[in-house]
């Protein structure tokens, strides 16, 4: 005899511990299936918290979930052969009470989110693989898994399974992933005290900075790198699109002891012990890549969902919001007693363009396609902005207008007017 | 087991310590072999006897016989002054009761302050008998012995936390002072033949029917696959790195260039690509060959505690940041799958090379 | 027949990693696991039960934490799970485990004769394979170590016939129940428990005893109290000083990296080819 749930969700990651926390909170039977060994254990993420999506599920998880420093400070860096030029932001504002972001790492967090979601009624069980999904013709009615006897039923299936939404694309709800719309990342922790970070980066207490970075760095690939502050430790990583690494042969962990050469990040990182590497699959294939959200007895959320804003690095909340969106989609649906179908979960898909979510991924749909046709944006832009402000904040004898003449010649000399122009149009319509 | 009492009195009372003096070393005699593991602890029992001034004794259990009196000898020769023996045919094959049972015997009329015994199957399953039985105190798996100069206890490091640290224990108020070490970990010291030393023999007072467990019979492991890896000069050990079980190959063909045996970390014997006989490591086995060549192994701290010993160390992987070369004495950053048959051709050539130079070959 | 298995809850150590800078051990993040040698021998349990029915109980010893531990069991296929729990066992060694551990057994047997109890062969964490004998000298069991196979189960005459690995070979020896077994590791593979086992493993309420459950307990002979050996300090291993030194070749051919590899090796081991060379010999006689 099958057992059956109001819901299952495929995964135990941020999108997936928000859609079943939202649902068994509202007293909806549900079982949570995750494939690693504990909740977190195949989740890497570089990492940052955004409080907002968090709170509105859990307002008060200041209180005990496991927060590295909460950032004061973001720079934004362009980085050329030895040298970067950049901009950042920094305010003693977000010392407020209810700081808005944080570093984390994912292992001590992922496993208090998994007890809150436990603690909210639903069943979660490790170690076990959703192999396929149980369908009744088109409808999606459960899902099997790799252990014997492992079918099960459910009302709906909440597919929270990443980026390459194994389960989904195997029962051809979605189109598998392609390498180009997914980046490659690599990371690693360096332990640094405490003291030597804040002074490193002037901060105080549990201040945080977090640096995002491109340019050469990624040698003409399209990616970005980023510095993370934890409380003893600092988080550094650099991806880029998976077929751009099979495209140009260079092996990811060579950029990364790149980027930790590199005079603006080395003395940032110096005396550090690297004592973890990590690699993960990040989607990158912006909104025209999204794929079906729902349909009959499913929805798709998270990584699953290619839920990732590659301007501005934002992945882990756009997974929480869109799992917390799916979690009260079903939980209204339950409570109306209506069929969780195609056209009732629709709801969820309008939950979500109506958010900053869609709107966000639709207003940098552009961004990939530009981006790979113009990979002079990570090359010679930064060489060019950096030469720039060298020339500029070189004191030697020449006359200001001299300078602004040179650089204006490097700039038309390097692309043409024509180019020039047709950068700024591009830049333009992916970003707006 | 229904109706038995627990056995009330669970520890020793205090003991009047100086009563217990000297150290004794178990000899493990079975099926008419001595394991070495009991020579290399006769020559670290003799440090520790001389730094506490008193004797070294080795104890051997066995059946009546020529066998057993030769065992003694050798005792004597590895430097015991003394061996307590008991013979009898009971104990001709190894049975926890009955050695158990004699030891104590032993233990109780005689009064060794240190009782040293092989981490080997039956040490340890004797070894934890006696302690519990004697209500003392035992420590397992040492790396190092030492007299502790404040306390003048012994004084036994062993790894804890899975081998990622080391811990010093002592046992203060109970006797004897009990610990098991692994084979290899110990050197073995220079044997004296002739040398000469006391035997005092004493009765088992066992019968055969008193003993519930009865062997039946012995199945010796098949030779051939054997690994000698304790003993062997040179070792290659093939870690994670290998990466498919096809590259195995890789190492067999390096090793027979090189006169080597192939060991394994703990990942590749639970993926079942070699028998756990071949494992390096804190659960498998301690080596100090004069050349251990680590292919693909990242050189966690467990793998690390059973070869660290070696002469040498060249450490072959693709991850620069690896532990391995921490404490390897070369390193090389390459994949095995392309050095390992290069390094096969290159040395065969040299030996070949230096076997031929006896003259040149007239063209 | 009714087994009881005698579980640990241990760090992964092959996740431990020491910090680098304040030498402690890192903890955070660290997930717990049930010792690997116990599963050799919950397996062992299994396989009988399965074969002879009956049912298996899992007990251990530990903070509340060890329920983890106690539901990965469950998730295996165990019928029942214990956990002992209480202050006064804190800081206890194997000694002071084997008792209290006694103490826990009996307790069982009062509802459900036990025939035979399994344990670890050792811990990866502490580890000095005393607790299996201390427990079989407490409750009177027939110890029975370092067993690869269980060959032979007569119920009629309570007999059980194991090999138990020695040097050399395997000894096959046959004792009376009740007994007390450590299974030898890599002799088996514990298996993935079906959907109901997980559903069980998640939906139980794992049974807790403490002290007072299963007393009178001396106080004296558990617990810090009751542990013979002490630990004195516990410390980093020294590093050995120097890292390798690196060997690289100029062309990066593998052959020049070997060469360039034997070179260094031979400049630094002079007698390498001749060594090589004794010892092929002695291999080719042996054969």
């Amino acid at each position: 005899m099958n057992r059956k749930f109001d819901a299952i969700v495929v995964g135990a990651g941020p999108s997936g511990d928000a859609a079943a926390y939202t649902m068994a909170r509202s007293g909806l039977k549900v079982l949570q299936l995750e494939r690693g060994e504990y909740p977190g254990a195949k989740n890497v993420q570089g990492a940052i918290l955004y409080a907002d999506a968090l709170e509105k599920m859990i307002p008060d998880f200041r209180s005990d979930a496991p927060l590295e420093r909460h950032i004061i400070e973001q720079r934004m860096w362009m980085l050329d052969d030895a040298s970067h030029v950049g901009t950042h932001y920094r305010s003693d504002d977000f010392n407020e009470k209810k700081p808005n972001r944080y570093t984390i790492m994912r292992a001590p967090f992922d496993k208090w989110f998994s007890e809150k979601v436990r603690e909210a009624g639903a069943l979660v069980i490790c170690e076990t693989t959703v192999e396929s999904l149980l369908m009744d013709g088109r409808k999606v009615i459960g899902v099997r898994t790799d252990r014997e006897g492992g079918d099960i039923l459910a009302d709906v299936v909440v597919l929270a399974d990443g980026v390459n939404s194994l389960t989904a694309t195997r029962a051809g709800l979605r189109p598998a992933v392609k390498p180009e719309e997914v980046a490659l990342a690599v990371k690693e922790t360096h332990y640094l005290s405490k003291d030597i970070i804040n002074e490193r980066f002037n901060l105080k207490a549990a201040e945080g900075v977090v640096i995002e970075i491109l340019g050469k760095i990624t040698r003409g690939m399209v990616g970005t790198a980023f510095l993370y502050t934890n409380k003893g430790s600092i988080s550094i990583g650099i991806g880029c699109i998976l077929q751009d690494f099979k495209d140009y042969g260079v092996p990811p962990y060579k950029l990364l002891e790149n980027l930790k050469e590199h005079p603006s990040i080395k003395p940032l990182i110096a005396g550090g012990q690297v004592k973890e590497y990590a690699a993960h699959l990040i989607p990158e294939g912006g909104y025209k890549k999204i794929p079906e959200l729902h349909g009959d007895g499913w929805v798709i959320v998270g990584d699953s969902g290619g839920f990732v804003n590659a301007v501005h690095r934002e992945g882990s909340n756009l997974a929480m919001t869109t799992g917390c969106m799916a979690g009260e989609t079903i939980v209204e649906l339950a409570r109306e007693g209506r069929a969780m179908n195609t056209r009732n979960l629709r709801r969820y898909r309008e939950r979500v363009e109506a958010s900053f979510v869609m709107k966000d991924m639709k207003k940098y749909r552009n961004l990939p396609g530009v981006l790979h046709k113009n990979r002079h944006f990570l090359t010679t832009y930064p060489e060019l902005f950096n030469q720039a402000a060298h020339k500029l904040l070189t004191v030697d004898g020449v006359d200001k207008r001299t300078k602004e003449k040179e650089i204006k010649r490097q700039f038309l000399k390097s692309r043409s007017l024509w180019g020039l122009i047709r950068d700024g149009i591009s830049v333009i319509r992916a970003i707006r | 087991m229904a109706g038995t009492a627990v056995k009330k009195q669970d520890t020793a009372p205090a003991v009047d310590l100086s009563a217990w003096k000297d150290v004794w070393v178990f000899i493990e005699l079975e099926r008419g072999a001595v394991h070495p593991v009991s020579w290399e602890l006769l020559g670290e029992g003799r440090k520790l006897a001389d730094e506490i001034g008193s004797r070294l004794a080795g104890v051997v259990l066995g059946r009546p016989g020529a066998e057993t009196a030769a065992v003694c000898d050798e005792a004597f020769a590895y430097g015991a002054d003394l061996v307590y023996v008991i013979k009898d045919d009971v104990l001709g094959d190894y049975r926890n009761q009955a050695f158990t049972h004699g030891v104590q015997r032993l233990v109780r009329k005689f009064k060794p302050d240190i009782m040293l015994l092989g981490a080997t199957p039956l040490g340890r399953d004797l070894a934890g008998s006696v302690a519990t039985v004697l209500r003392t105190g035992l420590t397992a798996d040492c790396t190092v012995l030492n007299i502790d100069p404040e306390t003048g206890c012994m004084a036994a490091d062993r790894p804890t936390f899975g081998g990622s640290l080391l811990c010093t224990i002592q046992i203060l108020n109970y006797r004897p002072q009990m610990a098991t070490v692994r084979p290899r970990v110990m050197a073995i010291p220079e044997k004296r033949p002739g040398r000469k030393g006391e035997v005092v023999e004493e009765a088992l007072d066992l019968q055969e029917q008193e003993v519930i467990t009865k062997v039946l019979d012995f199945i010796a492991d098949e030779k051939r696959d054997e690994a000698q890896l304790s003993f062997a000069d040179f070792i290659i050990t093939g870690g994670r790195g290998l990466a498919k079980e096809e590259n195995l190959q890789l190492l067999w063909r390096l090793a027979e260039v090189m006169g080597a045996e192939v060991g394994a970390t703990r990942p590749v014997v639970a993926s079942g690509w070699m028998t756990p006989d071949r494992q390096v490591g804190q659960t498998g086995k301690t080596v100090r060959p004069k050349l251990y060549v680590a292919a693909g192994v990242s050189g966690a701290v467990q793998h690390r505690v059973g070869m660290e010993s070696s002469d040498r160390i060249l450490a072959i992987n693709t991850d620069p940041h690896a532990p391995i070369f921490d404490f390897a004495t070369h390193g090389v950053v390459a994949d095995i799958v392309q050095l390992l048959p290069a390094l096969a051709e290159a040395l065969e050539e040299r030996l070949g090379q230096t076997g031929e130079n006896q003259g040149e070959e007239v063209k | 027949m009714h087994s009881v298995v005698c579980i640990k809850q241990v760090p992964d150590s092959s996740q431990i990693r020491i910090h680098p800078v304040t030498n402690t051990v890192m903890r955070q993040g660290v997930p717990s696991v049930v010792n690997p040698y116990d599963l050799f021998s919950l397996e062992a349990a299994l396989c009988l039960r399965d074969q002879f029915g009956g049912k298996v109980t899992v007990i251990t010893m530990g903070p509340r934490m060890a329920t983890e531990a106690l539901a990965k069991c469950l998730s295996h296929g165990a019928d029942e799970t214990i956990l002992l729990s209480d202050r006064i066992f804190a800081g206890s060694d194997t000694l002071a485990t084997s008792n209290a551990l006694s103490y826990a057994i009996r307790n069982i047997e009062k509802t459900s004769p036990v025939d035979l109890v399994f344990c670890g062969k050792q811990s990866i964490d502490g580890d000095t394979g005393q607790v299996g004998p201390g427990l079989a000298w407490r409750l009177g069991l027939q110890q029975l170590t370092y067993v690869t196979k269980i060959e032979r189960f007569d119920t009629r005459a309570r007999e059980i016939t194991v090999h138990r690995r020695t040097e050399g070979g395997v000894q096959v020896i046959r004792t009376a129940l009740p007994a007390l077994i450590t299974m030898l590791e890599g002799v088996n593979e514990i298996r993935f428990g079906s959907m109901e086992d997980a559903f069980r493993a998640a939906e139980t309420d794992i049974e807790c005893w403490n002290a007072g459950d299963i007393g009178p307990v001396d106080a004296a002979t558990v617990g810090l109290k009751g542990s013979p050996t002490k630990v004195k300090k516990v410390f980093a291993p020294q590093p050995r000083t120097e890292k390798a030194r690196m060997i690289e070749a100029d062309d990066g051919t593998p052959r020049a990296l070997a060469d360039a590899i034997l070179d260094v090796l031979i400049a630094d081991y002079p007698t390498l080819l001749d060594d090589i060379k004794k010892s092929v010999a002695t291999r080719r006689a042996e054969v």
